[in-house]
């Protein structure tokens, strides 16, 4: 059982401004039903630009719940400058702390808060999708979200990363990605853990290439399908093309030729050989 | 009324007070060692035997088929890992996408170790296909594991007909019975199963104490190495008091296994009708005609299961949910996930189950504090009011 602060139950139980402005100069919707929780929260400005309102509605957890309630309370009676100058750590603070693992509730309103600023900065349009380069597949985290929760938060390690924004908390594929942007910002090296990276192969025997091309499956492919509910199997390598099978729900999803070229060819091109070309064994038998 | 609704018996159970006052003396009394050379400690042997009759009794099986363990995932391990050290040159285990991480772990651990693992899905009500089993059995397999009855959704596997299948392949069969064992009724005289895993605290005994049913002639190498224990068959001084409540627990087990199947199932299938009955946008995960007589695993959409945990933690109301956020980790459960509920139920998903201290009265209570929750908690929410 999570061990929660009074005041995260006191903003849990008795969550303050909950709905939604009709009239809103500034809305904020992030998160996702995939992802476990999401938040939307919208604020009117008065005439002389400050939020005199800030309603929440906020599907998760507990600590999702107060997190966005407390937001609400913090940015009441702000101007946009000083709203914009709130940081996930206040929100914690504001409640007394949260769990290390439910940091990310703290981050989710902090989000939200951006979004809904962008929007009122745009004059009513959706803030531009976001941008920086998909790190975490599983949930969907840039490595500018990344980035700037290590910066904000001085985090130092994998772990830490995933507790504040989720990146890496599904199938693991992305833990070595996640070290070198912690070491990249912490601007030193963290050599407790080497980062899983590729080591090019110059010549392989034929044994050697199949031998790698199980373990990369193994270790960097697989992972990732059974997140997403089905499984890959090697059926057969010829030369420089591998045929896989896909199984279980992958089988007949619409995504397959997708993960096809974007997960399965190119994890075995990084850790194995540039040349190689993946195929599907279309087993007829089971459609 | 307790102040305390217990509906979370497929995590623990309460101990039986008749458990606890068979035990006691063992804790304070009678402390000595079954092995010893003496009197003091060789009475305590008669005691062990007795309750190895008693856990043989409800099993069906012969007292020196049991094999006393610390707890139900010891139990799994040593049955995969001890078969498959005894035929080195099958490297494949097949098993399912929704056992217990106590069997998932271990073979996942040994996938890292060069072994093959299949693991084998389940449909949209959690249930297997016992065609795609029958075609995954090789030469190569060393040991099937299927568990006899899902935690999460007590979807009851047809394990028989597994266990048959197995048998007429010359594979070793194991089940994990955990959630069965007590619940359901057991023979193992009349079956094809070669081991089994119980646990005792999910069934009113104590935690601390398992058991490996290995049937005769099933070959299986240690698991825990020591002394003479078990009939060399698993090292470490016996846990006595443990041992004696679990005999103790299995013999009310027999006697309640009736009460389970008629007086529980009816609770829990009231419950089932009046949430259904008064929450919207809610379903019942796993096959409704072959489950538990305890479990209902219902998911309320729009809304996240933890929420609804802590709001009816208010009312003294205990349950679990297959929700990321009361897992520790991100992702909602596993088992949901493998019968492809979606994402906007899975979260929401909450296990109630029920055990024979549960009463009509609490059932009503449930029923009643449960609808303001889900309507409180989806005020909040926005997807619910997009909808």
């Amino acid at each position: 059982m999570w061990d929660y602060t009074d005041k995260v139950m006191d903003h849990f139980t008795n969550p303050r401004n909950v709905g939604k402005i009709d009239d809103y100069d500034g809305i904020g919707e992030v998160g996702s039903l995939a992802c476990g929780d999401a938040l939307t929260l919208t604020f009117k400005l008065d005439n002389k630009g400050r939020i005199t309102d800030a309603k929440f509605q906020t599907f998760g957890c507990a600590s999702a719940i107060a997190s966005s309630s407390v937001l609400t309370e913090i940015i009441k009676g702000m101007t946009i400058e000083e709203a914009e100058k709130v940081t996930n750590q206040q929100i914690a603070d504001k409640l007394g702390g949260l769990p290390e693992q439910k940091m990310h509730c703290s981050v989710m309103g902090q989000e939200a808060l951006e979004a809904a600023i962008a929007y009122y900065r745009n004059k009513g349009k959706t803030a531009p999708h976001k941008e920086g380069k998909i790190v975490c597949t599983c949930f969907g985290v840039t490595d500018l979200e990344i980035r700037r929760v290590i910066q904000e938060n001085d985090l130092t390690t994998v772990e830490q990363v995933t507790n504040f924004c989720k990146a890496g908390g599904g199938c693991g594929g992305c833990h070595g990605e996640i070290e070198h942007i912690l070491q990249d910002v912490q601007g030193k090296k963290n050599n407790q853990q080497t980062p899983v990276t590729a080591v090019r192969h110059k010549k392989l025997s034929n044994i050697q290439k199949i031998q790698l091309i199980q373990e990369t499956i193994r270790e960097q492919i697989r992972p990732v399908i059974r997140s997403h509910g089905g499984d890959l199997e090697l059926v057969d390598v010829e030369g420089s093309k591998v045929i896989v099978a896909l199984r279980g729900m992958c089988a007949s999803c619409k995504m397959a030729d997708v993960t096809m070229k974007d997960l399965v060819q190119a994890k075995l091109r990084e850790f194995v050989t540039e040349d190689l070309v993946v195929e599907e064994q279309k087993d007829t038998a089971q459609l | 009324m307790n102040s305390v609704i217990y509906m979370d018996n497929n995590a623990t159970t309460r101990v039986d007070p008749e458990v606890l006052q068979e035990m006691m003396p063992y804790l304070s009394d009678y402390y000595g060692n079954p092995s010893s050379m003496h009197t003091f400690g060789g009475q305590v042997g008669g005691k062990i035997r007795k309750a190895r009759q008693q856990v043989a009794a409800l099993l069906g099986c012969e007292p020196d088929e049991i094999i006393f363990t610390s707890c139900g995932t010891e139990s799994n391990n040593a049955a995969i890992l001890g078969t498959l050290s005894i035929v080195p040159h099958k490297r494949t285990v097949i098993t399912t996408r929704v056992e217990h991480p106590a069997v998932l772990s271990p073979c996942r651990s040994l996938e890292q170790h060069g072994y093959r693992i299949v693991e084998l899905s389940v449909d949209k009500q959690g249930v297997l296909d016992l065609a795609e089993l029958e075609s995954a059995i090789t030469e190569d397999t060393a040991i099937v594991s299927v568990m006899y009855a899902n935690n999460e959704t007590g979807v009851i596997f047809p394990i028989e007909k597994i266990a048959s299948m197995c048998k007429a392949k010359g594979v070793t069969f194991h089940t994990d019975a955990v959630q069965a064992a007590g619940k359901i009724p057991l023979n193992l005289k009349l079956s094809n199963i070669d081991m089994l895993s119980l646990s005792g605290h999910k069934l009113h005994a104590p935690k601390g104490i398992g058991v490996l049913y290995v049937r005769r002639g099933t070959r299986l190498s240690p698991y825990l190495l020591g002394g003479h224990q078990e009939n060399n068959r698993r090292g470490g001084t016996e846990n006595v008091p443990g041992i004696i409540a679990l005999g103790k627990a299995c013999e009310i087990a027999m006697r309640y296994l009736d009460d389970e199947n008629t007086r529980v199932r009816a609770l829990r299938d009231k419950l089932e009708a009046q949430i259904l009955a008064t929450c919207t946008d809610c379903m019942v995960n796993g096959d409704a005609d072959n489950r538990l007589p305890n479990t209902l695993n219902i998911s309320f959409e729009y809304i996240e299961g933890e929420s609804i945990l802590m709001m009816m933690d208010r009312f003294g109301i205990c349950a679990s949910s297959g929700s990321a956020c009361t897992s520790g980790s991100l992702e909602p459960s596993h088992v949901l996930r493998a019968m492809g509920v979606p994402f906007t139920a899975a979260h929401g998903s909450i296990r109630f189950s029920l055990s024979r201290y549960n009463t009509e009265q609490e059932v009503d209570y449930v029923a009643e504090k449960l609808p303001p929750i889900i309507n409180r908690l989806r005020e909040l929410s926005p997807f619910a009011a997009k909808k």
